[in-house]
């Protein structure tokens, strides 16, 4: 039962995060809360989690893509994107959200920042599944069918970034897993991670597909009563 | 040549750590907080450049200075003003679709040296990730400044605003592999196993897995962060039941991970993805976009699951 108290650490980062504190400092205090309880001395805490910061460096390599990400925003990288979904012919509401979500995986997969709910799904992607949406139904859509086809579309923006990312070797998702293996003493390498990261993202697709091509019916049923 | 690709590594790490002191110096011309902002993400800037260098208790040290600045609301964004939204739109009309060549290039380069091996007096070295994913972050600045030639000025006032944006959350995975590492030497993951191993039968493999995916599921919902549940409930339950059974390590960790982001697919924890969407988009119920994400996430759990005892074993 004497061990029980080293649990202390999860109790604090569950509850801090729960309770929206600043995430640094529950992490922070999380680690020197446990180590003390365990009966490590303030210093030899500091030692490991400064030890574990810098060799673990690579996973915020991403500072040095920033400069690159900057310059292709303000030279319209987001717009080209916006322009090139703007000419699916024929589209139903599922049609341009599959597409969508498509490109949207593609894109975290190669680590390319493109979409987000502001930049994308707000000014672009609602208003086109919309757009098709009404024009299948015949009618415009009604308060319920808005909310639904809204949470259709942020959905699709959630899932390409959640099951995409981790299928570039350098996300920081994959970087974090290598990391907590390693320190656990199992040896695997960053590409292992990233390859295996495929057939739940493919998985994810397939099962969004069925689930925008049930909400065109849904949308063409409405229409017709 | 390993002596030669550690430094190439170092390399990389210091250009990080100089896009964070930029970012420092842009914290200056802040309206708030100006010195604990600039202070912030100068004290990055010298881990990443000097990390090798300095002692790991003066890191320690300093990350907790970190701490302190960010619990005290001391860092801040800066004021920063939009690129004209009609130059966006000319210029990429300009371009076409060659913009997207350097955005690929990131990717597609360091995963392309990522295979690559060098071979060097006899004997062959892979190309460290840092170098692979620095190399390829370089190459396609330099294609980007041939294509649109951008104002350096520009970029620096780009790139430290985005660095903002993130802001000190950018440290978490790697403060949470550090919290790790303090669970690792305290015996966590131990207390937890033992706690755990007393309740289900050891050496049962569906249980393990079933165990390991819908406590990664649960704790993700509660903390609405599945990085932060991962290196939890990977020491305390995914290794011990799943991996230390004979699971496949490579495999049980992406999977295990993924099994957390459906439970971020849930909870109104995550709210930067599924509540504040919501008041973007304006729907008339909080819930719309966990609502549309429920029938997936709970699809994706089954998925998860077996994939874990067909995959992973």
């Amino acid at each position: 039962m004497g061990d029980a108290i080293k649990l202390i650490g999860i109790v604090i980062i569950v509850a801090g995060f729960a309770l929206k504190l600043d995430v640094l400092a529950v992490v922070l205090i999380s680690g020197l809360v446990t180590g003390l309880v365990s009966g490590m001395s303030f210093v030899e805490i500091l030692r490991i989690i400064g030890d574990s910061f810098v060799s673990n460096r690579l996973m915020s390599i991403f500072l040095i893509s920033f400069p690159i990400i900057a310059v292709l925003e303000r030279y319209g990288l987001k717009e080209r994107a916006a322009y090139l979904i703007g000419q699916i012919k024929k589209a139903t509401a599922g049609k341009v959200l599959a597409i969508y979500l498509l490109i949207r995986t593609i894109a975290a997969a190669f680590s390319v920042r493109l979409g987000g709910h502001v930049q994308f799904v707000r000014p672009l992607i609602y208003p086109m599944a919309e757009a098709a949406g009404e024009k299948c139904k015949g009618a415009l859509f009604t308060e319920k069918e808005t909310d639904f086809v809204k949470g259709l579309a942020a959905a699709a923006e959630n899932y390409g970034n959640f099951f995409g990312q981790n299928c570039f070797y350098g996300a920081s998702g994959v970087l974090l897993i290598q990391g907590v293996l390693i320190e656990a003493g199992y040896e695997v390498t960053l590409q292992s991670i990233a390859l295996n990261s495929i057939p739940v993202a493919v998985i994810m697709f397939i099962l969004a597909l069925i689930q925008f091509h049930f909400a065109d019916k849904k949308i063409r049923r409405d229409g017709m009563m | 040549m390993n002596e030669f690709l550690n430094i190439a590594t170092e390399i990389v790490f210091v250009l990080c750590g100089l896009v964070s002191v930029a970012t420092a110096f842009r914290g200056l011309k802040n309206e708030q907080a100006r010195i604990g902002t600039f202070l912030f993400w100068l004290i990055l800037g010298l881990i990443f450049i000097l990390g090798k260098i300095l002692p790991s208790e003066l890191v320690g040290a300093l990350l907790l200075a970190m701490g302190v600045l960010s619990a005290t609301k001391q860092v801040r964004m800066g004021k920063f003003t939009e690129a004209d939204p009609q130059f966006k739109k000319m210029s990429s009309e300009k371009v076409g679709n060659l913009i997207f060549l350097p955005a690929l290039m990131i990717g597609v380069v360091a995963m392309l040296l990522s295979t690559i091996k060098i071979p060097w007096q006899g004997e062959s070295f892979a190309i460290p990730s840092a170098v692979a994913i620095g190399v390829a972050s370089i190459a396609a600045l330099i294609s980007g400044m041939l294509l649109l030639y951008p104002k350096n000025k520009e970029t620096v006032e780009d790139s430290t605003r985005l660095l903002m944006q993130v802001g000190g959350s950018s440290l978490l995975p790697q403060l949470l592999a550090a919290l790790g590492a303090v669970f690792t030497s305290a015996g966590v993951g131990t207390v937890i196993a033992n706690a755990i191993g007393g309740i289900i039968p050891e050496g049962n493999i569906l249980i393990g897995v079933i165990i390991y995916v819908v406590g990664m599921v649960v704790f993700t919902m509660i903390m609405g962060n599945g990085f932060a549940a991962f290196s939890v409930i990977t020491v305390g339950i995914g290794i011990p039941f799943v991996i230390q059974q004979g699971g496949d390590p490579a495999m049980i960790g992406a999977l295990g991970l993924t099994a957390g982001f459906c439970g971020t697919l849930m909870t109104p924890m995550a709210a930067n993805f599924n509540i504040v969407p919501s008041a973007v988009l304006e729907t008339k119920s909080k819930y719309a976009i966990i609502k549309a994400q429920l029938p997936m996430a709970l699809a994706m759990i089954v998925v998860h699951v077996i994939l874990m005892l067909v995959l992973g074993f």
